[in-house]
């Protein structure tokens, strides 16, 4: 088990709890997709994980260790993190931003460079053309990419995903996701992914965990919670289907 | 003379000037940079403590900047004449814009990036290093240009407290009232300002499109501030064995500093430093009592009423007792007087001398009532003028004084706009213009003997100061002073120049006067 939360609360001061006997365990290789309306605090248990913020009461448990006792940097490190907004270094060429972990690691330059072109080459960005642009000359889904890369770069156990390919137009993002699957299926990563898209959580994950206000409503596989005849799991498949209704992959 | 041979024939100065001009402003504003950028950062962090660290700097940038030089100069470390004091001025203007920038440039960078640096393990340090200050950079590079351009128009004022720099032309112009001397400081003084801020713009435009190497940018940036002032730190530490001669910022003084100093070099093996121009009597006196002068020539008149605020004896010899007196309280000296007397000089054409035989105040009774005066504002205000000169001497004018600037008063009584002024008895316009001076025969006027006034431990130290001030005394007629007021304000000519001349010439010739006998002063 690699990241377990045990009864986790949080709340910020003075204000109805985000997360509340919040219990879950997420297996070495798996991709969980963490799937709820928005607000629910699904990017809150993402950043659970990698101590950007911490919980008021139960544990998280990552690689065996209580985040409380990590010391923050080095967990963080152990972590890749893609958010939706990508947070590209605007100030980096490609290659640079891919490379950053490995240069906080202190990893000498010509790993650093030669690790950067494996990783441009694995997600479709031949780091020839690619590899001195800066973020504002790529594309959308080009910038994702770059993003995905720069989570992979020093091989962390547990990559977070927080709605990666929410910003992409429909085609982009399916294209994206197929390459992500690929990608997951070639270096078995433990893959922790929230988006509110019912259809793409099914696509992406091996598990779905669906959260509402703030509890785990179920945990299962998604063939197994699609066809569950829960009134509250029904209302939520129908309530999360209806926001990609434009995505073609949902149908 | 046209501004472009002016600046032919002061090459050497010119470019010293300019050294100077540019040294203050890229000192000033590097050590703006070392301060308010991690103000700046702090600022930038913590809300609170930036709002009241904003608040001083902003308080401090609305100090008119020739106050803000008068409260430095006589704090200790960072007073006192010269171009330390100038930098720290500088500096502190130039703080707001560069902490300002930096807050806005820190505060303005996406949060999305910082988070992503967060998440992927970054230190608060290696997040600053890395993301927050190269993304910071443009905007920081405006406030530097801004605080660049600010700073090299009030470095101008610098030359007021002897830091050098372009503004000794303006000053000097001034003085003067020669617009040619001011254009040559001011002209060059606003294409250093548009040839910055071009350059500056440059720079953010590039560092906008590649936005690359940014940390290293700053580092290099502080690195080179840093260097710069300590290279600085350690020209200025020089100097402490030699004399420092100090004059007030109008031609005559100059001409006398210059003076003392080359006797003082004849005379002695002590480097002398000169710091003329310096904006005013005030100053000149800080600097002798805070020891950043050794010595300047002062007027007796003028440091009995302007200095210790006390009435004047109308005795020459009586006033130069008073001025020694309450100078020794301050550890400072008087030495003898070098000849001559500046004091008020009631002019008249002439022509009109001649045809009315006027050699005498007195005399002008006679005309006075078909004639207008025409006098500067301080003599129509001031306790000693016109009032009481009329009085004194019982003068009843036809019509009003008319009130005007001292530089035009003389020309006003040439051109026949008025026919009695009071001008300066040095002044170089007396020959120039055909005018006579009439006698204050009732010794209404109170003595303004021309005086150096030294340190004491000066003295001590250096002996060979005292000799060299005592072959001055008696030297320097009115018509000496005369001669070399108009050989530098009229003919233009170099004051060195003049002054090793005015040295070197056959000890008795070109005084009409007769030189004071020891002791005694001619009035």
């Amino acid at each position: 088990m690699l990241v377990r939360f045990e009864d986790v609360g949080f709340r910020h001061a003075d204000r109805p709890p985000v997360l509340d006997g919040f219990t879950l365990s997420v297996e070495a290789g798996e991709v969980l997709a963490i799937v709820g309306r928005s607000g629910v605090g699904k990017t809150t248990i993402l950043k659970l994980v990698n101590r950007l913020l911490m919980p008021t009461s139960g544990t998280v448990v990552v690689e065996g260790r209580d985040t409380r006792q990590w010391d923050p940097i080095q967990l963080r490190r152990r972590i890749g993190y893609v958010i939706q907004d990508v947070g590209l270094f605007p100030h980096m060429t490609v290659e640079d931003n891919v490379a950053i972990v490995p240069r906080l690691e202190q990893w000498p330059a010509e790993r650093r460079r030669a690790r950067a072109h494996q990783l441009l080459e694995l997600v479709g960005l031949p780091p020839d053309s690619y590899g001195s642009r800066y973020p504002h000359q790529l594309s959308g889904g080009q910038r994702q990419r770059v993003g995905v890369a720069r989570a992979l770069a020093v091989d962390p156990p547990v990559v977070l995903m927080d709605e990666p390919f929410g910003a992409l137009d429909p085609l982009t993002r399916a294209e994206v996701r197929q390459e992500f699957v690929r990608i997951q299926a070639e270096l078995r990563t433990t893959v922790i992914i929230v988006t509110h898209d019912m259809a793409e959580a099914c696509m992406l994950g091996r598990r779905l965990a669906v959260i509402d206000a703030g509890h785990l409503v179920v945990c299962d596989t998604p063939e197994r919670v699609v066809k569950s005849t829960a009134p509250l799991i029904r209302q939520l498949i129908d309530s999360v289907s209806t926001i990609p209704s434009t995505n073609p992959t949902a149908s | 003379m046209t501004l472009i041979d002016f600046w032919l024939s002061r090459r050497g100065e010119l470019a010293v000037l300019v050294e100077q001009h540019l040294l203050l402003v890229v000192v000033s504003t590097s050590l703006a940079v070392a301060l308010g950028v991690p103000a700046g950062v702090l600022a930038a962090r913590r809300p609170r403590a930036g709002r009241s660290l904003v608040l001083l700097a902003n308080v401090a940038q609305t100090v008119p900047s020739l106050a803000l030089l008068g409260f430095l100069l006589p704090l200790p470390l960072v007073g006192g004449i010269g171009p330390r004091t100038a930098l720290v001025a500088l500096s502190i203007y130039a703080l707001l814009p560069i902490m300002r920038t930096t807050i806005t440039g820190i505060q303005g960078v996406d949060p999305a990036v910082v988070e992503a640096g967060t998440a992927m393990g970054m230190t608060r340090r290696q997040l600053l290093w890395l993301v927050e200050l190269p993304l910071a950079l443009p905007s920081m590079v405006a406030g530097v240009r801004v605080a660049t351009v600010i700073g090299v128009g009030t470095a101008t004022i610098a030359a007021a407290i002897g830091a050098g720099g372009l503004g000794e032309y303006i000053f000097r112009g001034l003085s003067m009232v020669d617009t040619t001397t001011i254009l040559a400081g001011a002209i060059p003084a606003a294409v250093l300002a548009l040839a910055a801020d071009g350059l500056l713009a440059w720079t953010e435009r590039r560092l906008a499109h590649s936005r690359q190497r940014g940390a290293g940018f700053v580092s290099i940036a502080a690195g080179a501030a840093l260097l710069l002032v300590l290279l600085v730190a350690a020209r200025s530490g020089t100097g402490a064995d030699s004399i420092v001669v100090g004059s007030k910022n109008f031609t005559e003084q100059v001409i006398l500093g210059e003076l003392v100093a080359q006797a003082i070099e004849a005379e002695s093996q002590v480097p002398v430093v000169r710091k003329l121009n310096l904006g005013g009597t005030f100053v000149c006196d800080r600097g002798l009592r805070t020891g950043d002068l050794d010595v300047y020539v002062e007027y007796t008149g003028t440091a009995v009423t302007a200095v210790f605020h006390q009435e004047v004896p109308h005795d020459s010899e009586q006033a130069l007792l008073r001025a020694r007196e309450l100078y020794a309280r301050a550890g400072l000296t008087v030495a003898r007087p070098l000849g001559f007397n500046n004091t008020f000089a009631i002019l008249v054409r002439g022509k009109d001398a001649r045809t009315a035989g006027l050699r005498t105040i007195e005399d002008l009774r006679s005309v006075a009532a078909r004639w207008t005066p025409g006098f500067g504002y301080e003599f129509l205000q001031r306790e000693d003028g016109y009032g009481a000169l009329a009085r004194a001497y019982g003068l009843r004018f036809g019509s009003q004084p008319r009130a005007m600037d001292l530089s035009l008063i003389y020309r006003a009584l040439a051109d026949g706009q008025v026919d009695v002024i009071a001008g300066d008895r040095t002044s170089a316009l007396i020959t120039t213009l055909d005018l006579v001076m009439l006698e204050d025969n009732r010794h209404y006027f109170p003595p303004y003997d021309a005086v150096p006034v030294v340190r004491i431990a000066t003295l001590l130290r250096e002996p060979s100061i005292g000799r060299a001030l005592a072959r001055l005394a008696g030297k320097i007629s009115d018509q000496d002073m005369r001669r070399l007021n108009a050989a530098v304000d009229v003919e233009h000519r170099d004051v060195r120049t003049v002054v090793r001349e005015f040295l070197a010439r056959p000890q008795t010739a070109g005084s009409s006067d007769a030189p004071p006998t020891e002791g005694t002063v001619t009035r």
